[in-house]
């Protein structure tokens, strides 16, 4: 049996609801596909068996999108919505504890003279800035902290290794954990390696105590587009990081070349979209890396507006991986309320 | 889903972002870079001018019915006229080294430029289109199209029409509203590279731009008489082909008009090209890559509300993937914004005119009444104005009206097709042939089936794509003659069927004989 | 054929029929006409006086031979319009004496008039497998696109053979329409049929498929009316038609937009070279978009 297009297991899944990744039911759900997942040969013809995708066309739909003209009320909506999706991030080698405490402090109150502005949806760290962070924003922030694991950003060591790194984000106190898969691994075609990874590492988010009660850190998978190459292994690689338990999937580690495009993260979109139709699991999208405009952050969600509507239109299902990006949302907001234009030298720099 | 009819609001900006988190606010672009005169003449021999018997008409905008402003109507008297200047222009235009003619060529390319955001407004106002297709697609084609054609003045000797390409004399060309700008660059950038001059009718519900155009040629300097703007309705249209001193007529428009216009040269040294219309198949097949193909879909039928004589009219969709196709189609269109043809964000704006909205309303009734299911997105339409919401129709047989008869309009018919074969001869069987859609991974069958459709134009994985350097033009009673490319010079020069330049023949040099 | 007074032997006649779909009918009507020679209108032979239903037959036969013919590869078009060549040339004889009484021509002018004939389908034979190549080609577009423009036969065409030249005139007319992969209907020339009939023959002896060229005879008139009307015929090339007769049928093609030639207004020398105008008059250029993307 040839498996096509994830509309033919409609029939399979009945959905009474679409539920989250991330919740209880979602193993269920994806019970539902466990023939897909049997074995690498049935991984591979599933894969294989998605639509095509036209790499012309794509770029098209996506710089179409791009033109879309943001004004006034609806662009006040949008910055507010960005500032509250951004996963603020730093991961630099050169990273403390101090500039890890003056980043959270960012997000928290992202500018200082308008207590209006929404803080950000989490703080992107390293492992071992995890707990700097969950000291610096308390319980109460509702910002989470997110942790890059899976030794970030090549992902060159061994399975335990992975393991390891991902269960001392958590223990740390992640509530999110950024890994990326094993892209040697899936350019030379060896998904079940891939997915079987994937599964390992979510079942390392889940904090001693047991599954029971979400007390599992999210897990956001990075496929690192610019590596992957091709349209076709980004459709396929969303899918199978879905299949895999993903609750997100995100784009890029911002550490290659190409990072997150508005075409391949437009193909992410339909890629969720598309689950959620077939599974009724509903997965998150981030693109990170790139993105340092407010036009730019507005253009992805303009995509996210008209490829997904308003069931994504929330932190809770897409994210931006940026650092730069807020001053200049910041600074476009400044202009909407002042009707002046702002200078960096009215967004605090950390 | 079933039989969902748009309603009609007077909230212009309703639709998809209705009620939504994220909905745009207006954007709308400025009027005020046009400067609109509350009347405008005939453009004849560098002139504007009133009609000899004084009429006008009345241009709107489709959008909202205001009466943009008020033109003259070009009569038999106005047609001699106009022919007599070009016939007189011609002496000298035809004469002047090519490099010379290209020269003006590429100033109006660059005024074109130069003014295209002022034109893509004006063509929005006057024909009802979106802007982000004015700005987007018609100008930068208008303004290529010069552009190409420019380069081509002083290399006509290396077209392979003939060692020594003359030109035929007078053109007469007429062209639709569909693109008005756009008809008038594919019509006259070949002419005048090829040494001709122009008497051209623009449509008699889209006058405007080519008017403004008349005032590029004088930025240009052109010289009076080599390009003849006559703002008219069919009767001018009509003189105009008839008239005996025309030595080309070049047209644009539906098929039965073309019928007239082959009826009305016969016998007569003229050389003829028809642009005419078209049923044109997209088909689907179930390896196609499905987000792709449903762009291709909404740009092949949505694209300029559907008044293009190449839209992929019928959607030939194999069986197994129908469902998967409509379904995303069907949410695709939920997506569509309909409304102020100046708002930056609209995809659909308003039917060019209550004619051409009577008859898409007329054969969309008569696809209901022949058993065809019809959908259309819940979609707010404007009160004031010519609207129509974007429409699709399933259950279609090769027997309907619909699947048949040119619609001109944003209604899309579906059929179905098992194999590769049958979509073949359903795609063909149709007395027109300008263009096709093919959508499938396997370049194989690209290729074969590219080589069986009977179209001119054939899109491959891609619909309504266009470009200077591309012929265009139909098979069968979708016209004859190439406009585009190398092969648009043809039809503008004599002797230029033979490739090689062999011996003249008696009949064009009779033609010209005294010029 | 006449009987020389100087033979002992009776010769055998021939009765001329009709070439369509690959056979040799009569015509439907069961008619005939008296065929004379032009100088002394001395009885050569009865030619069928084809009907309406006669061209009605061709055209389905020429439309059934279109899928193969045009789907043939260049190449093999191009072997078997040599092989139309070769099969002439063995027959220069039988053309030059049927030629000669067909037109009044002296036996060396005629002899010339068939050389030319044979070296004219040799012409074309060579141009089967180039013309797409002279008349296409690759166009370059401003965006990530593929595209190529390529000559495709039209169809049906239906041809009026010129009246003044009966076999070099025919063959001008003919070679080009078929080379190209059209499929063609011949009303050959009215009064002087006879060496197009016999033409048939070559062309059955050939491997030119069934259908791919029919040949009637008749009254020119008669017959383009339905041709030029038909709804099946793609193109109408008028060469041998009257003024008058032309524009009518212009004018009656012009219901179905069919692709016409117009006479010359001059005669036309068909011994002067050829041009591509009579292959690109028979051609559609289709234009192939694709996108250029991994």
């Amino acid at each position: 049996m040839v498996y096509r297009y994830a509309r033919r297991y409609a029939g399979l899944v009945t959905m009474s609801s679409v539920v989250p990744a991330y919740g209880p039911d979602a193993p269920g759900r994806l019970a539902g596909l466990a023939d897909v997942t049997a074995s690498d040969a049935a991984l591979r013809r599933f894969l294989h068996g998605l639509p095509g995708v036209d790499a012309v066309g794509l770029e098209a739909r996506a710089a179409g999108l791009g033109t879309r003209s943001i004004k006034t009320t609806a662009k006040a909506y949008a910055i507010d919505l960005a500032i509250s999706m951004i996963d603020l991030t730093t991961l630099e080698g050169s990273d403390t504890p101090g500039k890890v405490r003056a980043l959270c402090a960012k997000g928290r109150r992202p500018d200082p003279t308008d207590p209006g502005t929404p803080h950000v949806a989490a703080i992107c760290v390293y492992p071992d800035m995890v707990a700097v962070a969950r000291e610096a924003l308390g319980e109460d922030s509702g910002i989470s902290v997110a942790s890059v694991a899976t030794a970030f950003p090549a992902g060159r060591v061994a399975r335990p290794v992975k393991l390891a790194d991902t269960a001392d984000a958590v223990a740390a106190g992640a509530d999110e954990i950024d890994m990326v898969i094993d892209r040697g691994a899936f350019l030379s075609g060896r998904y079940m390696e891939v997915f079987e990874e994937i599964r390992a590492v979510k079942q390392a988010c889940v904090r001693p105590g047991g599954p029971e009660g979400g007390t599992a850190a999210h897990l956001k998978v990075i496929f690192e587009n610019g590596e992957l190459s091709t349209y076709d292994n980004i459709r396929r690689c969303s899918w199978l990081a879905m299949l895999a338990g993903a609750d997100f999937i995100k784009t890029s580690t911002g550490k290659v070349a190409v990072n997150a495009t508005p075409p391949n993260t437009l193909l992410m979109l339909e890629a969720v979209r598309d689950f959620r139709d077939a599974v009724g699991v509903q997965v998150g999208v981030k693109p990170a890396g790139g993105i340092r405009t407010s036009k730019d952050a507005i253009k992805y969600l303009v995509m996210v507006n008209e490829t997904l509507g308003d069931d994504w239109l929330s932190p809770d299902w897409f994210r931006f991986g940026a650092s730069s990006l807020l001053n200049d949302l910041l600074m476009q907001r400044q202009k909407l309320s002042t009707g002046r234009y702002s200078g960096p030298d009215y967004v605090t720099v950390d | 889903m079933a039989n969902q009819k748009p309603n009609r609001s007077a909230d212009a900006s309703a639709g998809p972002s209705a009620g939504r988190k994220f909905a745009y606010a207006p954007a709308p672009e400025s009027r005020a870079v046009v400067d609109l005169a509350p009347s405008y003449g005939l453009f004849i021999d560098g002139e504007f001018t009133d009609a000899a018997d004084g009429t006008v008409f009345k241009t709107v905008s489709p959008s909202s019915e205001e009466v943009l402003a008020e033109v003259a109507r070009a009569g038999e008297a106005d047609v001699d006229r106009a022919v007599k200047a070009a016939r007189k222009a011609f002496a000298s235009w035809g004469a002047l080294p090519g490099a010379e003619r290209g020269k003006y060529l590429f100033r109006i390319a660059r005024i074109v430029q130069e003014r295209s955001r002022e034109l893509a407004v004006l063509e929005s106002l006057d024909n009802g289109k979106p802007i982000r297709e004015t700005r987007d697609v018609d100008l930068p084609l208008v303004a290529a199209h010069f552009f190409y054609y420019a380069g081509w003045a002083d290399k006509l000797a290396y077209a392979g029409y003939g060692r020594d390409p003359r030109p035929l004399g007078v053109a007469g060309q007429v062209i639709p509203w569909n693109f008005p700008l756009l008809m008038l660059a594919w019509k006259i950038a070949p002419a005048l590279a090829a040494g001709n001059t122009v008497v051209l009718k623009p449509a008699e519900t889209t006058p405007l731009s080519a008017l403004f155009f008349a005032d590029i040629c004088r930025q240009a300097g052109l010289p009076r008489g080599v390009v003849n703007i006559l703002p008219g309705y069919g009767d001018a249209g009509a003189a105009l082909v008839a008239h005996p001193d025309v030595d080309k007529v070049a047209f644009t428009g539906s098929t039965e008009v073309g019928r007239a216009i082959a009826r009305t040269v016969a016998g007569s040294r003229k050389k003829v090209t028809l642009e005419l219309g078209g049923k044109a198949a997209n088909i689907v097949f179930d390896d196609a890559p499905i987000d792709q193909a449903v762009e291709g879909i909404v740009d092949g039928i949505f694209f300029n509300q559907g008044h293009v004589c190449c839209a992929g009219s019928r959607l030939l969709v194999q069986e197994s993937v129908q469902e998967e196709v409509l379904d995303a189609l069907k949410r695709r269109m939920g997506t569509l914004r309909v409304g102020d043809p100046l708002d930056k964000n609209t995809d659909i704006g308003a039917i060019n005119s209550a004619e051409q909205l009577a008859r898409i309303t007329a054969l969309a009734e008569a696809g209901e009444a022949e058993g065809a299911e019809r959908w259309a997105p819940a979609c707010d339409l404007p009160s004031a104005g010519y609207w129509f919401a974007p429409t699709l129709f399933t259950g279609v047989t090769q027997a309907h009206r619909i699947a048949r008869e040119e619609v001109f309009g944003p209604v899309l018919s579906v059929l179905t097709f098992r194999t590769p074969a049958e979509a073949v001869e359903k795609a063909n069987n149709t007395p027109y042939g300008l263009s096709a859609g093919i959508w499938t991974e396997k370049g194989s069958r690209i290729l074969s089936m590219a080589s069986k459709l009977r179209a001119g134009v054939v899109w491959a994985n891609t619909f309504n794509k266009f470009d200077p350097t591309s012929p265009f033009g139909g098979y069968k009673e979708s016209g004859y003659g190439r406009e585009g490319g190398r092969h648009g010079l043809e039809g503008y020069l004599a002797d230029a069927a033979d490739l090689t330049g062999g011996p003249a023949s008696e009949k064009e040099s009779a033609t010209h004989e005294g010029v | 054929m006449k009987v020389s007074e100087q033979q002992s032997r009776l010769s055998v006649f021939k009765t001329y029929k009709l070439y369509v779909g690959g056979k040799f009918p009569r015509s439907e009507s069961g008619r005939v006409y008296e065929v004379t020679d032009p100088k002394g209108g001395r009885w050569l032979a009865n030619a069928p006086l084809s009907s309406r239903k006669d061209a009605r037959d061709a055209v389905v036969a020429a439309r059934k031979a279109v899928p193969g013919w045009s789907g043939a590869t260049a190449y093999n078009r191009g072997q078997v319009l040599y092989r139309v060549a070769e099969m002439l040339e063995g027959r220069r004889e039988q053309f030059a004496r049927e030629v000669a009484e067909a037109e009044g021509l002296s036996k060396s002018r005629a002899a010339a008039a068939v050389d030319a004939a044979v070296d004219r389908w040799v012409w074309y034979a060579g141009w089967t497998d180039k013309i797409a190549q002279i008349a296409g080609g690759a166009n370059p577009v401003a965006g990530p696109f593929f595209n190529l423009s390529t000559p495709e036969p039209t169809g049906v065409v239906a041809v009026l053979a010129p009246q003044e030249s009966s076999l070099l005139g025919l063959v001008s007319v003919l070679a080009p329409v078929i080379a190209t992969g059209n499929a063609a209907v011949v009303v050959a020339a009215e009064r002087s049929p006879l060496p197009a009939l016999s033409f048939g023959e070559v062309l059955a002896s050939s491997d030119v498929p069934a259908g791919v060229v029919n040949i009637l005879s008749g009254r020119t008139a008669e017959l383009a009316a339905p041709l030029a009307a038909h709804q099946d015929v793609n193109g109408l090339d008028l060469t041998g038609a009257a003024a008058d007769l032309a524009v009518d049928l212009e004018v009656s093609a012009a219901d179905t937009l069919k692709r016409v030639r117009r006479p010359a207004p001059a005669p036309e020398d068909w011994t002067a070279d050829p041009g591509t105008g009579r292959l690109t008059a028979w051609l559609e250029t289709k234009t192939v978009w694709h996108p250029i993307g991994v």
